[in-house]
């Protein structure tokens, strides 16, 4: 198999919701690439699509919910195509994900060493095949997991319950659970946003010590341009079920070409311009059933044109760089 | 839970016996119907000879005084003599307690056998053909009277079939000298598994129309907390965990869907003493429930008095043991 320079690469994903209401179309065409090493960051309002692009990675879209069409090609194997207990192997073990609230991810009935061992004796080859030198092994390897995330005393805090945890260390343990196999991708679901903002700091920093130390690619799902702008080194912002912009952080964030790109960096507050009003995006994300074919941020675009009221394609505005925006076009064409 | 707290939980007891044997006594000595009057029947007694039995019964005395008598004498395990036994009323209730008890073990552990799987299975294939079956049974199952049940049971496998047996706890010939006094232990025991099979026909259809309505109502408990559960972050993540799908059904959500139920199931446990009453007359099983029917027909007053003082400690006790099994199954909750 050649070693594809791309981990993960999602085709023109289309994930929905059968409701009472029609069908939402939650992802709606989503192209992904994920290189070896890299961290991502996904970036978008509720809603926009985020999640469920990744949960659709990972194989846990539930009913009512499915995958229309599209590929999911994992070291160029398409993820869409495996039997229930394939996936099941390389959940855990290739991709693992934390999720935003590790209050209500950890099994409160069980001990923080059980959802930690349990995840090593599904997935971790290394181990003894059996009986008591197994039973070590993995016992030694969870203290070892607690230590790497920073839980102090963790010999001792394996036979505990979640909620004997402080939020902080409840988030530390489940990253732990997480990459306790060793994946190859990590998709942290919005890891900070429950937390305490200097305990952010502090998971965060984690997170990408880990990614450097072990050199697994990290997907950070967030709707805060401020994590990105700190971890990650390519950025793709989603808005109602689509892609609108993607590339480096440094150049997105600098030269941003989409009008929602715009407007989001516009309402995070800054010092630097202390004084001046915080300019939110006006309205709401669109209601994703039936959906008009033109440009999805045309009812809040401060920017809009009749040109808009048509559907509209990625384009390649720059190298590595591409945008949603009939107007982007134009200026290049022009 | 440490050992101040249970004696704590034990003294709540105190006032609620208290009150239970006060109710029951009144309800006795209100209801219409002389005890004496029913012994006598149609012999011929002197007026002499009946007030003589009178003050040998202590009916004799006003009912305030009979209540303090009684309850001075219950205290110390004293309840009286059964007017129909002309036995001590704790005797008679003790040789009949181990039908009971066994009978409702048995009904116990058919409910929690059935309930739990169809619940778990219900709730897995929501709205499928099982499902929606084991809903529909379920109503049928809370809603049947007992006593109909029991008889439609009987008619079909002991009358119509003749695969079962009609009434009582054993076959003549299948007696066998008393170890624990619960035949089915007993009967193994003594070597006897002929016996044990004549034991266990005919305890089935009994334990199954007492379990009946417990197995609905669990088995809703079941399904309801089950579908709750599987909603959770916890089953999502453990799902990503990539784990095997047993053991996210039975390890992840099931031990949590057990809080509910193992707590109504112990709550429920008391519920399958009354109903002992009703099925214990209809297949004739001769144990607590029976006896009780028996003598409130016959204004056996001490008897009836001592055997709801006793539902009323197991009731309780029971209640007390849901709130040690919840307080064990989730260790978010100190008692």
């Amino acid at each position: 198999m050649s070693r594809n320079e791309n981990l993960l690469e999602v085709d023109g994903l289309r994930t929905v919701f059968d409701t009472s209401e029609g069908v939402v179309r939650a992802v709606d065409g989503v192209d992904v690439t994920v290189r070896r090493g890299e961290c991502l960051g996904v970036v978008g309002e509720s809603g926009s699509g985020k999640s469920v692009t990744f949960s659709s990675v990972m194989g846990l879209v539930r009913s009512p919910g499915r995958i229309e069409s599209g590929a999911i090609r994992f070291e160029g194997q398409d993820l869409t195509r495996l039997s229930t207990r394939e996936m099941r192997a390389i959940r855990g073990r290739d991709i693992s994900m934390t999720m935003q609230d590790a209050l209500t991810a950890l099994n409160p009935a069980l001990t923080v060493g059980e959802q930690l061992s349990e995840m090593l004796d599904a997935h971790d080859d290394d181990l003894p095949a059996r009986g008591a030198a197994r039973r070590r092994a993995i016992r030694d390897k969870s203290v070892e997991m607690l230590r790497l995330v920073g839980i102090p005393s963790p010999d001792s805090r394996l036979g505990q319950y979640p909620h004997e945890f402080s939020g902080g260390m409840r988030q530390r343990i489940m990253i732990a659970i997480a990459l306790a196999p060793g994946p190859k991708l990590l998709i942290a679901d919005e890891p900070t946003t429950a937390l305490d903002v200097t305990i952010q700091a502090q998971v965060l920093e984690l997170i990408s010590d880990i990614r450097a130390r072990l050199g697994m690619s990290v997907v950070l799902i967030t709707h805060d341009l401020g994590v990105v702008a700190e971890h990650c080194d390519r950025v793709m912002v989603m808005y109602a079920g689509q892609v609108v912009e993607e590339g480096s952080t440094v150049d997105v964030i600098s030269n941003p070409q989409h009008p929602y790109t715009r407007g989001l960096l516009g309402s995070i507050p800054r010092l630097s311009l202390r004084g001046k009003p915080i300019r939110p995006i006006q309205g709401q994300v669109p209601n994703l059933v039936g959906l008009p074919p033109q440009c999805r941020f045309y009812s809040r675009c401060p920017e809009r044109t009749d040109a808009c009221l048509q559907s509209v394609e990625m384009r390649s505005v720059g190298p590595d760089r591409r945008a949603r925006c009939i107007a982007l076009t134009q200026e290049e064409v022009a | 839970m440490s050992l101040g707290k249970l004696a704590e939980r034990l003294l709540h007891l105190v006032p609620v016996l208290l009150g239970v044997s006060v109710i029951v006594f009144l309800m006795m000595a209100l209801t219409p119907g002389d005890p004496v009057d029913i012994m006598i029947g149609d012999q011929n007694v002197t007026p002499e000879q009946e007030q003589a039995m009178r003050e040998d019964l202590g009916l004799d005395l006003p009912v305030h005084r009979q209540f303090f008598v009684f309850l001075g004498n219950a205290v110390q395990g004293d309840f009286g003599t059964s007017f129909y036994h002309r036995r001590p009323v704790l005797d008679v209730i003790v040789e009949r307690l181990p039908a009971t008890i066994e009978l409702s073990l048995v009904a116990l552990i058919i409910a929690l056998v059935t309930a739990i799987p169809l619940g778990v299975l219900a709730a897995i294939r929501r709205n499928s053909i099982l499902d929606k079956m084991a809903t529909v049974g379920s109503l049928l199952g809370v809603s049947l009277p007992g006593f109909w049940f029991g008889i439609l049971l009987l008619m079909l496998f002991a009358v119509h079939l003749q695969l079962l047996p009609v009434s009582g706890r054993i076959g003549f010939d299948s007696e066998i000298e008393p170890i624990t006094h619960f035949l089915l232990i007993d009967t193994l025991l003594r070597g006897r598994p002929d016996a044990f099979w004549d034991a266990f026909k005919h305890i089935l259809l009994p334990a199954i129309t007492l379990g009946l309505p417990m197995t609905a109502i669990l088995m809703r408990v079941t399904r309801t907390s089950m579908l709750e559960v599987m909603r959770q972050d916890y089953i999502v993540f453990a799902e990503a965990k990539g784990l095997k799908r047993g053991r996210i059904l039975f390890r992840h959500a099931l031990k949590n869907a057990l809080i509910p139920t193992v707590s109504v199931a112990a709550i429920e446990t008391g519920s399958l003493l009354g109903g002992n009453m009703i099925v214990e007359t209809v297949f004739g099983w001769p144990g607590l429930g029976r006896l009780v029917v028996e003598s409130v027909f016959l204004r056996n007053y001490p008897l009836v008095q001592a055997a709801v003082l006793f539902y009323a400690v197991t009731y309780v006790l029971l209640n007390f043991i849901a709130d040690i099994l919840y307080t064990t199954l989730n260790p978010r909750v100190k008692l």
